[in-house]
């Protein structure tokens, strides 16, 4: 016989481990790849391809020469890093900006502070804000979105976000809410298509990769949130204004993939809807009031930052806390 | 369907004897009977060696309030009184017994009749129980005949039947309620008297449809007797968890379970307890689900306590030759032993072996914050923060963070993707804090 | 101009108005402290180890500043040398204490306790330890997982990688004493440190039947007893099957160690054997035979 092994109790395990749940989410994010395929070409793959390919040499190559670690490449984390920063920038975007992206987002995002589980900021995010203040030129001018990519060079006019920023009732009531849904407008390539992006979720949700806390809270602030502000203007109108503040922009995207990074997100339910609560308030107050067109980087960026004083003070429920006996 | 109404997993069930019926297994050739099978003080040896024994003779009696008889379980001499290596590898007090015959005391009742009446009062009842060794054997063996007498000022007003049997693997508690329903209901009847309640609950898993199926047959003319059909969840088995979920009601941090009215005891304890109030036989057997993928007859196997484990094994089919791991008990609560030549004891509720394949945990890798296991535990806690606070040694942010609360159940570490052993460290630090608490209190209540 | 002169004068203003409630709160908060606690404190070697019985360095510095005499106050760390500044400063008269330093009390290599099972848990001896007896015979011996290393302010104890032991460094300890307190097993002790940290002790803590502890290890202490009749001092005593050298009686000679039928007892940093065994007497030690292991 072998030599028995003993340890602590429990001795079975649920068999889900984080390479898994890594993988669970590039799965997810298949959908959003695909339509973005359709509409923005090669391009997206390309993007995708060196933002992948940069995020892991870059983790390989910090782990291995400058922290004497052995690399963890197989967890997965820096090709879904390089997915996520990809998704987040205009498909004609130079590759050489994807690449200093890479390298901030796994470099300053995540290695700097100790590597995987001890970042602060979502990498991906902390990648693309560093980009978006670096580049604002080529990060913001949009490809036109065609079947196959066939049109990518010409550059799209004024977004969704710039024409809701502008606040002309007229102009908000000629867009289709059916090009937002199925991502034929200007964008990040990853997050032009709401339907791809809410089928991920649906699939994270059936996998138990994630909650719904986090995403449902943020997409539900920023309607009501949005609803609040317009609905002088008519209710008719104040739904169709936080519809589109919904399907425009990084929101989905973020709300669902970016905000829940596991990482960076408050531990407790609780916590977890406080935290989708704030991000949906930053979001719309900079969509609106702000410099920017677009604020869900920044609003998940700030939040990311609280999260450790969200752990302080949401604990969980706790068994026999409150005594209901009677 | 009802359940309890924080955390919780659901593991794969594997109840793969399920539905087999109990056999019985052979006698040793030699009985090593520990003088601890129950939690609290050892028992006090009260034979010698040389002395023969019958079955049922008392070899041990209970040293303390928390503390239980022991009888033996088989007829023969005693050869020695000693130490032997139980499951943890540690030597520990036990007498020796050399099997001869197979002679019972004549005092017990070995007939299978049923005898439902029973005329004695609630503090006999209590008597006999003490009398006989009964302890929880559900598998935390805490003695029986404590339980049924809670500190003045608690009245119970309900008993609760554990009949969840919520580890994976184990049947044990499933085919002794499918052969005993009878005798079951009349241990039930016989604790109700005992504390004077005039409720029973019998909380069982939908994984038994069976055993649901039986007793609410068995109980369907009465209202004293309800059967509670119970959503598949872990840790449902445990006292706190089966109060949640079938009354509804939560033990205060630190309090005792009676608090909240109701007083739970395992099905098997109902029966043992029938046993020795209307039979007057004391523990001396149980089932034992000897089972596991690679064993050729997992079964439900009635065993005398004081076997070895290894023979049990034998039992069901041999040691496969592939074994990486032996667990006394269900795999997300037994203790894992190398030694198996360890006897088994009142709390032996099952034997797992598993494959070497299977045997090993997974290298662990840093946590990455997913708040699987805040979400499955089922105290409120958060394991994370509690394991890393007592592995850098921080124990005040353990006690802040009422590690002491910790059930051990092991949802924390089963759910964790980054194969972290989050319960070793957070059992390690309970036990740390508690010690410190206790130290506080005594000196409080010194100064 | 005029813009700069009243920010300038603004600024200067509300300056002096904060340094002046400053300074009122320090004045008012003020805690009157002996300086000398502070000049102690930075002779001491600040590693907060808690050796000398209190919480931390400051703390055993108030203490030594209070304290009518420095008997029996010892800084383990940082040994006499530090104790006699302390005394100079505080003017009060130093007291020698004797060296001492850890030692382990288990030679149970792979070797000599070969591994029966595998341990897979937190690497940590407490939680092995209150799980089970550990992967080898010995329920007694070390487990290998390092808690005296991790609680070791001063770096001086270091898993051995082939023996999967503790080894001390006799000339970085500072006899604090951590380790021996973190150890479940209780098999580190703090001990008398001999000239050039020589020392005889029983390396083993089974407390055993001599034929069950020896099945486990073979450098096991059996218990024979053998090691107290031939000791001339009353160093030895057997207790529980296991023999104990008080450090404190222990004159090194060595007699113990070739009786020992299982080389359970241990002679370190004597020099290598030359010729004959010469008897020893009185605490004058001269290096005789045996080499040390």
């Amino acid at each position: 016989m072998n030599k028995l092994v003993v340890s602590p109790s429990p001795h079975i395990h649920s068999g889900l481990s984080t390479a898994q749940c890594m993988y669970g989410v590039l799965i997810a994010l298949v959908p959003a790849f695909l339509t973005s395929i359709y509409f923005f070409g090669i391009n997206a793959v390309l993007v995708t391809a060196t933002a992948v390919v940069a995020c892991m040499l870059f983790e390989y190559l910090i782990q291995k020469y400058l922290l004497h670690k052995p690399p963890t490449l197989s967890d997965g984390t820096a090709i879904l890093t390089g997915v996520l920063l990809a998704f987040n920038l205009p498909a004609n975007i130079p590759l050489w900006i994807v690449v200093i992206g890479s390298l901030f987002a796994i470099g300053i995002g995540k290695m700097a502070f100790g590597g995987l589980g001890n970042n602060i900021f979502n990498p991906a995010l902390a990648g693309r804000i560093f980009l978006l203040i670096s580049f604002p030129q080529q990060m913001t001018s949009w490809p036109t979105p065609s079947p196959w990519g066939a049109n990518v060079d010409a550059i799209t006019g004024p977004t969704t976000l710039n024409i809701l920023k502008r606040g002309n009732i007229e102009e908000i009531a000629n867009i289709d809410v059916i090009n937002a849904l199925i991502g034929n407008n200007g964008g990040s390539f990853g997050e032009v298509s709401a339907i791809a992006l809410v089928i991920g979720f649906i699939y994270l949700l059936w996998r138990k990769i994630i909650t719904w806390h986090i995403p449902v809270s943020i997409i539900l602030t920023v309607f009501l949130f949005s609803f609040a502000v317009t609905v002088g203007q008519g209710i008719e109108y104040a739904i169709i204004f936080g519809e589109l503040q919904i399907f425009s922009g990084g929101l989905l995207l973020g709300a669902i993939f970016m905000a829940t990074d596991y990482v960076t997100s408050p531990m407790t339910r609780g916590g977890m809807i406080l935290y989708g609560i704030l991000i949906g308030i930053i979001t719309v107050v900079i969509r609106l009031w702000g410099a920017y067109p677009e604020g869900m980087s920044f609003a998940i960026f700030i939040m990311n930052g609280a999260t450790p004083l969200i752990n302080k003070y949401m604990k969980p429920k706790r068994y026999g806390e409150v005594v209901k006996n009677g | 369907m009802k359940t309890f109404s924080i955390g919780g997993v659901h593991p794969r069930e594997n109840k793969i004897t399920a539905g087999q019926p109990i056999v019985t297994a052979p006698l040793p050739q030699q009985a090593v009977i520990l003088l601890s099978q129950h939690i609290g003080a050892p028992a006090q040896c009260v034979v010698e060696k040389g002395d023969s024994v019958k079955v049922g003779t008392l070899l041990a009696k209970a040293n303390g309030f928390v503390s239980a008889n022991i009888h033996s379980p088989v007829s023969g001499t005693i050869t020695k009184i000693e130490t032997v290596a139980d499951g943890s590898g540690y030597q520990k007090p036990a007498i020796y017994i050399n099997v001869e015959g197979d002679e019972w005391e004549e005092s017990i009742d070995r007939s299978e009749s049923l005898i439902t009446q029973c005329d004695l009062s609630a503090q006999a009842i209590i008597d006999k129980i003490d009398q006989m060794g009964i302890v929880g054997i559900g598998g935390a063996t805490f003695p029986t005949k404590v339980k049924l007498m809670p500190p003045p000022g608690m009245k119970p007003e309900v008993l609760i039947i554990n009949a969840v049997e919520c580890e994976p693997y184990l049947t044990n508690d499933h085919a002794l309620m499918l052969a005993k329903a009878d005798e079951i209901i009349v241990g039930i009847e016989i604790l109700m008297k005992a504390i004077n309640v005039d409720h029973t609950y019998i909380g069982i898993e939908d994984n038994k449809p069976d055993a649901i199926e039986l007793f609410k047959q068995k109980t369907q003319k009465r209202k004293d007797i309800e059967v509670v059909r119970l959503q598949c969840r872990y840790p449902q088995g445990g006292e706190k968890q089966l109060i949640d979920a079938v009354i509804g009601r939560q033990v205060a941090s630190g309090a005792l379970p009676v608090s909240t009215g109701a007083i739970v005891q395992n099905v098997a304890t109902a029966f043992a307890v029938y046993e020795a109030v209307q039979k007057n036989k004391p523990l001396i057997e149980r089932v034992v689900t000897v089972t596991g993928k690679s064993l050729t007859k997992p079964g439900n196997y009635l065993a005398r306590m004081g076997m070895p484990i290894s023979q049990l094994i034998e039992v069901a089919g041999g040691m496969p030759e592939d074994t990486g791991k032996i667990v006394l008990g269900g795999p997300m609560m037994g203790r894992a032993t190398a030694n198996i030549d360890t006897p088994t004891g009142k709390g032996t509720s099952g034997i797992l072996v598993i494959p070497e394949s299977k045997a090993h945990r997974s290298e662990p890798s840093p946590c990455i914050r997913c708040a699987k296991c805040v979400a499955a535990c089922p105290m409120g806690l958060e394991p994370y923060l509690l394991s890393k606070a007592v592995a850098i040694g921080n124990l005040e942010i353990a006690e802040e963070r009422n590690i002491y609360d910790c059930i051990e159940c092991g949802c924390c570490s089963y759910s964790c993707p980054a194969h972290r052993p989050l319960l070793d460290y957070i059992r390690h630090g309970k036990g740390k804090v508690m010690a410190i608490m206790r130290a506080r209190t005594s000196e409080k209540s010194n100064s | 101009m005029n813009i700069i002169i009243v920010s300038i004068i603004s600024l200067a203003i509300i300056g002096a108005i904060a340094a002046l409630i400053l300074h009122i709160i320090a004045q008012r908060f003020k805690v009157d402290e002996d300086p000398r606690i502070d000049e102690v404190e930075k002779l001491l070697p600040g590693a907060n180890c808690g050796g000398c019985g209190k919480a931390g360095c400051r703390n055993f510095a108030e203490s030594c500043v209070k304290a009518d005499s420095l008997e029996g106050m010892l800084c383990p760390v940082g040994g006499n040398n530090v104790m006699k500044q302390i005394a100079t400063i505080l003017g009060k008269e130093a007291h020698e204490a004797e060296a001492r330093v850890a030692v382990v009390r288990c030679n149970g290599t792979c070797q000599y306790r070969p591994q029966i099972n595998t341990y897979e848990g937190a690497h940590n001896c407490t939680i092995t330890h209150n799980l089970y007896a550990g992967d080898t015979g010995c329920a007694y011996g070390c487990l290998g997982c390092g808690d005296c290393v991790s609680v070791c302010s001063l770096g001086a104890i270091s898993i051995d990688p082939d023996t999967h032991l503790p080894v001390v460094d006799i000339d970085i300890c500072g006899a604090c004493g951590a380790c021996a307190r973190a150890c479940p097993r209780n098999i580190i002790e703090v001990r008398k440190k001999g000239t050039k940290g020589r020392g005889v002790y029983v390396a083993c803590m089974n407390k055993e039947k001599g034929g069950v502890a020896r099945k486990a290890c073979q450098v096991a202490c059996i218990g024979c007893g053998k090691c107290a009749k031939e000791c001339k001092f009353d160093a030895i005593t057997i207790a529980n099957n296991l023999s104990y050298i008080d450090s404190d009686k222990c004159k090194m000679c060595r007699k113990c160690v070739d009786v020992c039928p299982t080389g359970a007892i241990l002679a370190v940093n004597f020099p290598p054997k030359k010729a004959v065994e010469q008897v020893v007497s009185n605490n004058s030690v001269e290096p005789t035979t045996q080499s040390d292991n």
